[in-house]
C-alpha cells in the first residue's frame, strides 16, 4: 500500500513562515543598521575620505598616521588610565557598599536607590553638575577657601595631568550604583545554610567573605568587568559634558578623537580606523563573553 | 551527669513565643530524633543547640558546661544541613578540612583526618571534585564527612535525607544507622518524616507547635503515645481514633459504639485500670493501630485478649505483603491490616479481630491518653 | 533550594554596625551632594552665584532661573529656553519607545516560541548590536540620512534610536518569554489559534512587567542620548540633552550658573520622575541588560 505524502494547506504554510517574516524586519535593520554599516566603516578606513567618503583605496595608510598621531596616543593613554581606575574604584565601592548593605541594614529601601538614581541621569546632566563640583574658582575649592581653608586647592579640572582623574570621579559617581546593585543580587542569591555552615566551621565574618562569599561572586564580577569596560569605552558624552576634552587634548579619549577627526577636521578616513579599532578592543571583551553566555542558556 | 542537657528552654521571636518550655536530657551515645510536622519548632530547636540561633530563656549544657552565648565553633558540634551547604568554590578536600582550618590545626593533622574520615566514607576518589559534579548521595557523605573530621561531641542532622529520592533515602538511613553505631557518638536528628524517626532512634522528641509532646522511646512512642496527636503523627497508616462510650457492667468494662451495619457493638477490656473506670458513662477515644485489627486467623497467637466484631469491608487495598482493608467503626473509616491471602472483598459482611493488649484510650477533652 | 533569603546569617557587633550606618550616610551624602547642590543654585538670583559659596542656601529663593532655562535662555542663536527641545525629545523618544518595544516583543516572542535552525546564531548578532560603539555606524548613518532626506530630522532620530534600540528590547522579551511555559503556545495552536492570535491573546497579556521594563530602559536611554542627537539632528530637530549641552557650553557672555543648573534639572526631570515612580523596574531593566539572565 502505498503512502500518501500530503502537501501541509495554504494555512499551515502561511503560519511556518510567520514567524520568520515577522522577525525579519528586525533582521534586516539589524544587518544594514549594524553590520552592513560597520563594513562600510571599515572600509572607509582604507580609503582616503576627507570630509565626505571618497573611495580611494589607500591600504593601511589611515591606520599607520593615526597611530602616528601625537592626539590619538593621548586619546589610548587617556583611555587607559580611565578606564582602569573606573573598573577598579566602581568594583571596589559597589563590592562595598553591596556588602554593607547586606548585613540587614534598615534604611536599605532608601539607601539603595539614592546610590543607584545617578544612573537614571543623562551624562551630560552628570556633567555639567560636577563640571562645577571641579571648576576651582565656584566649585568644591572656593567653597574651601569661603570656609576659611584658604590653602585647599582642587583644580584637576584645569589641570593638564590630572583632569583625566575628574572624568573618573563623575564616571564612578554615575555607575557604582549599578556595580553595587549587581553585587547585591549576587551576595543575595548565595545559599545562606553555606554560611551557616561556615560559621560552624570556625569561620570568621573577614574569613566568611574571603574564603567562601568572594569567590562565589565571580560572575558578578565578570558581569561588572564587561559592563564597565564598555561604557569606558564607548564614554563620549560626559567628557564632551564635563571638560570638552580639554584642558587642550588632556582627556581626549578614543571616542571624542573619532567625533572630532570625523566631522571637525575632515580626516574621515582616520577617523573611520580610530573607529574600527574603538569596535575590536569592544569586539575583543564582548564576543568571548557573548559565546559564553549563549552557549549555557541554550 | 548527662552529655547535653536542655532544660526549661523558650524562644520567642519579638513577644511571639515559638518554642515553650522544652525539657529534653541526652545520655552519651543516643541517637534522639526531633520529629513533628512543618513548624513545630524542630529545627529552631535544632539551630539553638547548634548555637545559630539564640536561646530566649532556660539553660542549655553539653558535658556539665553551658553553652548559652557560646559561638557555634567554639561548642564542639557539627551539623549537616538539609541542603548540604558544602562550599560550591572548594574541592571536596577542601570542604572536608575547612573547619580544622579554621582552628588552626597543622596540615598534617588535617591531611590525616582528612584520609581518615574519606576511606570511612569511602570517598576517597572524590576528594579533587567539586561539589557542583558531585551526586546527590556523594554530596550527602561529603557533608558528612565534613561534620566528622571535627571529632565533635554531638552531630546534629537537619533533616539530611529530605533531598534524596526513596531509594537512596532508604539507602542512607542505613549508613546512618551504621555509622551511629561504628561511633558511638551522640547525635540528634531532624526530621518529618516518622519512619526515620522510629527506625534510627534510640529516643525519640515528638513535637508540635513549639510542645514536645513526648519524648520517649520508638516502642514508647508507638505503643503508648502520650497525646491524641502524637498517636496520629507516628505510624503508618496511622491509628484508628474512634469514639466510642465507656459502659462498666457487672463489673466488666466495654466500649460501646455502632458498626457499619447499623447495630451496636461492645467491645470488652480485660483489665482496664483504674482510670478508664471512671470513666464510666462517659465518650473516650479509643486508639487502634491497624495492624491490632486483622482477620481472626491472623491475630496475634501471644495475645489473650482478641475481641471479635462484625462490621462491612469498605476498600481493600492489597499491597502484596498485606491487605489493607477500610471499615467503618463509630462513624470512623478505620483501616485494618489482613494477611495478605485474607478472603476479603468489598460489601462483605467480616468478622474482625481486635488485640485488645494494643488498645489505648485517650480523653476526648484533653486529649491525653488515660494512663 | 532555599529561597533567596533577604536575610543574611551574617552576624555583626554593634561597634561594626554603627561604622556601617555611617560609612553608608557619607556615601548617600556623596551620592546625594552634586545633586542637591545644583537644585540649590538653581534656586538663586546670579548676583549670589558670583563670589557666593555654592554650599550656601540662597538668600534669596527665586524661580527666576527656571523661566529662563525653560523660555528664554539662549540656546545657539535662539533665545528660546529649553521648552522647544523639550518637545523635540518627547516627539522622538515616544514613537521610538513604543516601535522598538513592539518588536522586541515579537522579535523575542519569535525567538522563544517559534524556534528553528541557527535562531540562537540570530539572536547573538543581535544582542552584539547592543554592545558596538556608536562612533561606528555615525559615517554611514549620517550618509544613509542624507541621501533619504531624513538629515536632521526627528523621523530620522526616531530610525537610530529604533534600529539601536532593537538589540536591548529583544534580549529583554526573548529573556522573559523563554521561562514562559511553551506548553500554552502549543495548547493554543491545538486550539486552533494562529501566529499573531497566541500573540496577543496569550503573551502580551502576561508581560506586564517587561513591557514597563523596556519601555523604562528605551526611554531613559534614548532621552539620556547626546551622541545621536548631536550627530544627526540640526538645530530645530535637537533633543533635549544637545540643548542642554549647547546652553552650558557658551563660551560666550555671563555664564548664568543657575540657569544652566535649572536647564539641566529640566532635562533630568523625566528619567528621575520615571525612576522614582518605578525604579523596580529600572534596576530589573539593569540587570537584564547585563545578560546574567
Amino acid at each position: 500500500m502505498s503512502k500518501t505524502i500530503t502537501q501541509p494547506d495554504f494555512k499551515t504554510r502561511l503560519q511556518n513562515i510567520l514567524p520568520k517574516l515577522v522577525l525579519s524586519p528586525s533582521l534586516a535593520l539589524i544587518l544594514v543598521f549594524v553590520y552592513g554599516f560597520i563594513a562600510f566603516t571599515i572600509y572607509l578606513s582604507f580609503t582616503d575620505s576627507r570630509m565626505l567618503p571618497t573611495f580611494g583605496w589607500v591600504g593601511l595608510d589611515n591606520y599607520v598616521t593615526l597611530f602616528k598621531l601625537r592626539h590619538w596616543s593621548t586619546a589610548i593613554n587617556n583611555l587607559a588610565v580611565f578606564a582602569t581606575l573606573y573598573i577598579l574604584i566602581c568594583t571596589i565601592i559597589g563590592l562595598a557598599l553591596a556588602i554593607f548593605l547586606d548585613q540587614k541594614i534598615r534604611f536599605e529601601g532608601v539607601l539603595r536607590p539614592i546610590y543607584l538614581y545617578p544612573m537614571a541621569l543623562s551624562f551630560i546632566v552628570t556633567g555639567t553638575a560636577w563640571k562645577w563640583f571641579l571648576d576651582p574658582g565656584i566649585g568644591l575649592e572656593n567653597t574651601m577657601h569661603l570656609w576659611g581653608w584658604e590653602s585647599f586647592t582642587f583644580d584637576w579640572i584645569k589641570n593638564r595631568e590630572y583632569a583625566i582623574y575628574t572624568v573618573v570621579i563623575a564616571a564612578v559617581w554615575q555607575t557604582s550604583g549599578f556595580v553595587m546593585a549587581m553585587f547585591l543580587a549576587g551576595l543575595r542569591g548565595i545559599d545562606n545554610e553555606i554560611l551557616k555552615a561556615a560559621q560552624m566551621d570556625g569561620a570568621g565574618n573577614f574569613n566568611l567573605y574571603r574564603r567562601i562569599i568572594i569567590p562565589q561572586l565571580r560572575p558578578a564580577f565578570l558581569s561588572a568587568f564587561v559592563i564597565l569596560s564598555h561604557l569606558a569605552i564607548k564614554s563620549y558624552d560626559l567628557i564632551i559634558a564635563l571638560t570638552g576634552g580639554g584642558p587642550g587634548r588632556a582627556t581626549e579619549v578614543p571616542a571624542t578623537f573619532m567625533y572630532s577627526y570625523t566631522f571637525t577636521r575632515n580626516q574621515m578616513g582616520i577617523g573611520a580606523s580610530s573607529a574600527v579599532i574603538m569596535l575590536m578592543t569592544i569586539a575583543a571583551i564582548m564576543i568571548p563573553y557573548l559565546y559564553a553566555e549563549l552557549r549555557e542558556k541554550k | 551527669m548527662s552529655f547535653l542537657k536542655i532544660e526549661n528552654v523558650t524562644k520567642s521571636y519579638g513577644s511571639t513565643e515559638v518554642l515553650h518550655q522544652v525539657d529534653i536530657t541526652v545520655e552519651e551515645g543516643e541517637f534522639l530524633v526531633l520529629v513533628g510536622p512543618s513548624g513545630c519548632g524542630k529545627s529552631t530547636l535544632l539551630n539553638m543547640i547548634a548555637g545559630l540561633e539564640d536561646i530566649t530563656s532556660g539553660e542549655f549544657s553539653i558535658k556539665g558546661a553551658s553553652m548559652n552565648g557560646v559561638h557555634p565553633s567554639q561548642r564542639n558540634i557539627a551539623m549537616v544541613f538539609q541542603s548540604y551547604a558544602l562550599y560550591p568554590n572548594m574541592t571536596v578536600a577542601q570542604n572536608i578540612t575547612f573547619g580544622l582550618e579554621m582552628h588552626d590545626v597543622p596540615k598534617p593533622e588535617r591531611e590525616a583526618a582528612l584520609k581518615k574520615v574519606s576511606e570511612m566514607l569511602q570517598i576517597e576518589q572524590l576528594l579533587k571534585r567539586k561539589p557542583g559534579q558531585l551526586s546527590g548521595g556523594q554530596r550527602q557523605r561529603v557533608a558528612m564527612g565534613r561534620a566528622l573530621v571535627r571529632n565533635p561531641d554531638v552531630f546534629l542532622f537537619d533533616e539530611p535525607l529530605s533531598n534524596l529520592d526513596a531509594k537512596l533515602r532508604v539507602d542512607m538511613r542505613t549508613e546512618i544507622k551504621k555509622l551511629h553505631q561504628k561511633l558511638g557518638t551522640t547525635i540528634v536528628y531532624v526530621t518529618h518524616d516518622q519512619i526515620e524517626a522510629m527506625t534510627l532512634s534510640t529516643r525519640i522528641a515528638v513535637m508540635n507547635n513549639g510542645y514536645v509532646q513526648q519524648l520517649g522511646t520508638p516502642k514508647e512512642i508507638y505503643d503508648t503515645p502520650a497525646n491524641l496527636f502524637v498517636a496520629s503523627f507516628m505510624g503508618s497508616p496511622s491509628m484508628n481514633l474512634i469514639p466510642v462510650q465507656v459502659v462498666v457492667e457487672e463489673g466488666n468494662l466495654f466500649v460501646e459504639t455502632e458498626n457499619d451495619l447499623g447495630a451496636d457493638i461492645r467491645i470488652r477490656f480485660a483489665n482496664p485500670s483504674a482510670n478508664l473506670s471512671s470513666y464510666a458513662g462517659r465518650n473516650v477515644i479509643l486508639g487502634v493501630r491497624p495492624e491490632a485489627i486483622t482477620d481472626p486467623e491472623g491475630a496475634d497467637r501471644n495475645s489473650n485478649n482478641i475481641e471479635i466484631i462484625k462490621n462491612v469491608i469498605g476498600v481493600t487495598e492489597p499491597a502484596g505483603s498485606d491487605t489493607y482493608v477500610t471499615s467503618a467503626i463509630g462513624g470512623v473509616e478505620c483501616i485494618a491490616r489482613m494477611r495478605a491471602d485474607a478472603d476479603v472483598r468489598t460489601g462483605q459482611e467480616f468478622e474482625f479481630a481486635i488485640n485488645m493488649d494494643k488498645v489505648v484510650s485517650f480523653d476526648p477533652e484533653s486529649e491525653k491518653r488515660i494512663v | 533550594m532555599a529561597a533567596i533569603p533577604t536575610d543574611t546569617a551574617i552576624r555583626t557587633s554593634n561597634a561594626t554596625r554603627f561604622f556601617l550606618y555611617l560609612l553608608l550616610l557619607v556615601f548617600a551624602l556623596f551620592y546625594l551632594l552634586p545633586f542637591a547642590i545644583m537644585v540649590l543654585n538653581s534656586l538663586k538670583p546670579l548676583s549670589e552665584i558670583q563670589g557666593g559659596n555654592m554650599m550656601d542656601l540662597p538668600d534669596v529663593w527665586t524661580l527666576e532661573p527656571w523661566f529662563s532655562a525653560w523660555s528664554t535662555a539662549q540656546i545657539g542663536v535662539q533665545p528660546t529656553g529649553l521648552k522647544p527641545y523639550f518637545w523635540n525629545s518627547i516627539k522622538m523618544v515616544v514613537p521610538a519607545v513604543v516601535i522598538s518595544t513592539v518588536l522586541g516583543a515579537l522579535n523575542g516572542y519569535v525567538l522563544t516560541k517559534w524556534r528553528f535552525r541557527g535562531d540562537t546564531i540570530l539572536f547573538g548578532l543581535m544582542l552584539f548590536a547592543c554592545f558596538i560603539p556608536f562612533q561606528i555606524v555615525l559615517i554611514p548613518m549620517a550618509r544613509l540620512l542624507g541621501l533619504a532626506g531624513l538629515a536632521g530630522s526627528t523621523p530620522g532620530l526616531v530610525l537610530v534610536h529604533v534600529v539601536y534600540g532593537l538589540g536591548f528590547t529583544t534580549l529583554y522579551f526573548r529573556n522573559y518569554y523563554q521561562v514562559f511555559p511553551t506548553e500554552l503556545v502549543r495548547a493554543a495552536q491545538i486550539d486552533g489559534a494562529g501566529f499573531f492570535r497566541i500573540f496577543w491573546r496569550i503573551m502580551l497579556p502576561s508581560s506586564g512587567p517587561i513591557i514597563v521594563v523596556s519601555v523604562i530602559w528605551q526611554f531613559t536611554n534614548i532621552w539620556n542620548d547626546f551622541l545621536f542627537g548631536a550627530s544627526f539632528a540640526d538645530l530645530d530637530s535637537q533633543p533635549m540633552t544637545v540643548a542642554l549641552n549647547n546652553l552650558v557650553s557658551t563660551s560666550t557672555g555671563v555664564k548664568e550658573y543657575n540657569v544652566h543648573f535649572a536647564g539641566a534639572i529640566i532635562a533630568a526631570l523625566p528619567t528621575l520622575l520615571v525612576y522614582i515612580v518605578a525604579g523596580r523596574y529600572f534596576v530589573r531593566g539593569l540587570m537584564a541588560g547585563s545578560v546574567k539572565g
